[in-house]
């Protein structure tokens, strides 16, 4: 079993066929917006997929070491580079389809926007933070910084994931529609908890 | 404030004019109507009578113009055309698919697909309001009575949502002054408290205690007896969907669209003003009085402008919000001198 899981992760179409899979939205966001069947509100749908894309993306490179130890395949460490990048991507297209659709890409509305409300400033420091983990993400860059400190810059995705779940949670606050978010908030705090436990353990032994 | 000498609507915008197509569509229409010797001044409402009297084919141009009409899935519900001061809008229709499909109706889920695919379970007869508190006779209306207290009208308003959408909608009612004056208000009416229904057993979202049930929503008695605040009890001449709050519901025009309480079971006539369902769950977001306010945002986002539902595409700019929704010259003057910033 475990060495099958290996071969499956190992096979070169594994990690085109998880993108295409992953970006697989993308495909019916744009057929739908360029049919009109996105239903009432549109433009509500694109934004809110691409975050909840974003997320999901973002929760399933986190889980990438838990299901290493867990299942003892070391092979899934070759996706955690792909879902981060898929995860930036889906943000960015939040950040575009945000910009777009609700700011008509305003850059003063944008700016006011984000200094006025805290759930919009959440979110762009989550982005902005993404920036450099995407930018270090090739192999020189892990060279260049050295493995030890490229892996402290990259824990700034715990950060991140924080940030989001604040943004989810404030946007839903102002309508009390908090039952998307609860999900979420339950598997991030799955994934970190699980950290934080190995590190307690290791520091008893 | 300045005086508008615009009869009734007040169009300040350039977006609020009304499209080419459409009033091209109003003068193909007006060509029909001389053509069958009717060429009455009915131009503003040629556009949206086009349709229905081309199905009625030929025939002479009727007595009294056509009313909006539904899919014909729900009973009819005949009115008359209201003559109320900006009881029309000039603006495209929303279409019925989307009045009846994307809408807020928490006791239905927190979705805005939720209600209508969850408020089959409403049972919306028998039904009645009761109506009592700081008045002369209170009473209990069957709604049987409540559909008779009054002539029903035919009112198209815009429709904003807190949310930031907006939509154009043909209710049939009456004002809610009809039923208030029944009961005769004391001089100690002050405010109106409309109580809607909380029964679990036909509404799942009361499972979830998000908001303090029942649905409570308040106005000023001044507000209430304003001729344009509206008992609905259809919409596109149809009874209304459950969805929407059959069977009877408030529609205030000028406040955001959560002030419109559905399925209503009371009316209380008070001297103190009452706090709302969403003034209650947070304070700091949602004021008692809840007028479309371009100029005071959401806490969480900005109000000076709204995507009109199924008209503005997927890529085009918002368009701005207009103060009290646009019924300023109706409703300015019921808050003369007050700071709406504080009275939010």
């Amino acid at each position: 079993m475990k060495a099958r899981l290996g071969a499956v992760l190992m096979h070169p179409l594994c990690k085109p066929v998880v993108a295409l899979v992953l970006l697989l939205p993308l495909v019916a966001l744009v057929w739908g917006a360029l049919n009109d069947t996105l239903g009432a509100n549109p433009a509500e749908t694109l934004i809110r997929n691409s975050g909840e894309m974003a997320l999901r993306c973002l929760l399933l490179t986190l889980a990438v070491t838990p299901l290493r130890e867990w299942t003892g395949v070391a092979a899934f460490a070759r996706l955690r580079r792909l879902l981060g990048l898929l995860t930036f991507s889906w943000a960015m297209l939040h950040l575009l389809t945000y910009s777009w659709l609700d700011m008509g890409f305003y850059l003063d509305d944008i700016v006011r926007d984000t200094v006025k409300r805290p759930f919009i400033l959440v979110g762009m420091l989550a982005l902005l933070l993404m920036l450099p983990l995407a930018l270090t993400s090739f192999n020189a860059a892990v060279k260049a910084l050295g493995s030890s400190r490229w892996k402290r810059l990259h824990q700034a995705v715990y950060a991140v994931a924080l940030l989001a779940i604040l943004h989810f949670f404030w946007m839903r606050a102002g309508k009390l529609n908090f039952g998307d978010v609860a999900v979420y908030a339950a598997l991030l705090a799955a994934l970190l908890g699980w950290r934080v436990r190995r590190l307690l353990g290791r520091g008893t032994h | 404030m300045l005086i508008k000498t615009d009869q009734g609507y007040a169009h300040p915008i350039a977006s609020e004019i009304t499209p080419r197509a459409v009033f091209e569509e109003r003068r193909a229409f007006l060509r029909s109507l001389a053509v069958v010797g009717a060429g009455t001044p009915l131009g503003l409402w040629a556009a949206r009578d086009a349709r229905a009297q081309a199905a009625g084919a030929s025939a002479a141009a009727p007595a009294a113009p056509a009313l909006t009409t539904g899919p014909g899935k729900l009973a009819r519900l005949p009115a008359v055309r209201s003559a109320i001061d900006g009881a029309f809008v000039m603006d495209k229709l929303t279409a019925y698919e989307h009045v009846a499909g994307y809408n807020n109706y928490y006791e239905f889920g927190l979705e805005k697909s939720d209600p209508a695919r969850n408020a089959h379970t409403l049972r919306t007869r028998p039904w009645t309001v009761s109506v009592e508190g700081e008045c002369a006779k209170p009473r209990t209306f069957g709604i049987e009575d409540l559909l008779k207290l009054a002539p029903m009208e035919e009112r198209i308003y815009r429709l904003r949502c807190v949310e930031g959408w907006s939509m154009v909608v043909p209710w049939v009612g009456y004002s809610v002054s009809n039923i208030l004056r029944a009961v005769e208000p004391t001089g100690k009416a002050k405010f109106v408290e409309f109580v809607t229904l909380a029964d679990r057993a036909q509404m799942p979202g009361l499972r979830s205690s998000v908001l303090d049930w029942p649905y409570k929503e308040g106005l000023r008695l001044d507000e209430a007896l304003h001729p344009l605040t509206l008992m609905a009890f259809g919409l596109y001449g149809e009874v209304l969907p459950n969805q929407n709050g059959a069977p009877l519901r408030l529609v205030v025009p000028w406040k955001y669209g959560f002030k419109s309480a559905k399925s209503i079971v009371k009316i209380r006539l008070l001297e103190r003003q009452p706090r709302s369902s969403w003034e209650v769950a947070i304070p700091s977001e949602y004021g008692f009085y809840s007028n479309v306010n371009p100029k005071v945002d959401h806490p969480r986002w900005s109000q000076a402008t709204e995507r009109r539902i199924g008209e503005d595409g997927v890529f085009q700019r918002k368009r701005p919000t207009l103060m009290f929704n646009g019924y300023e010259a109706q409703v300015g003057q019921l808050y003369a001198g007050m700071d709406l910033r504080k009275f939010y």
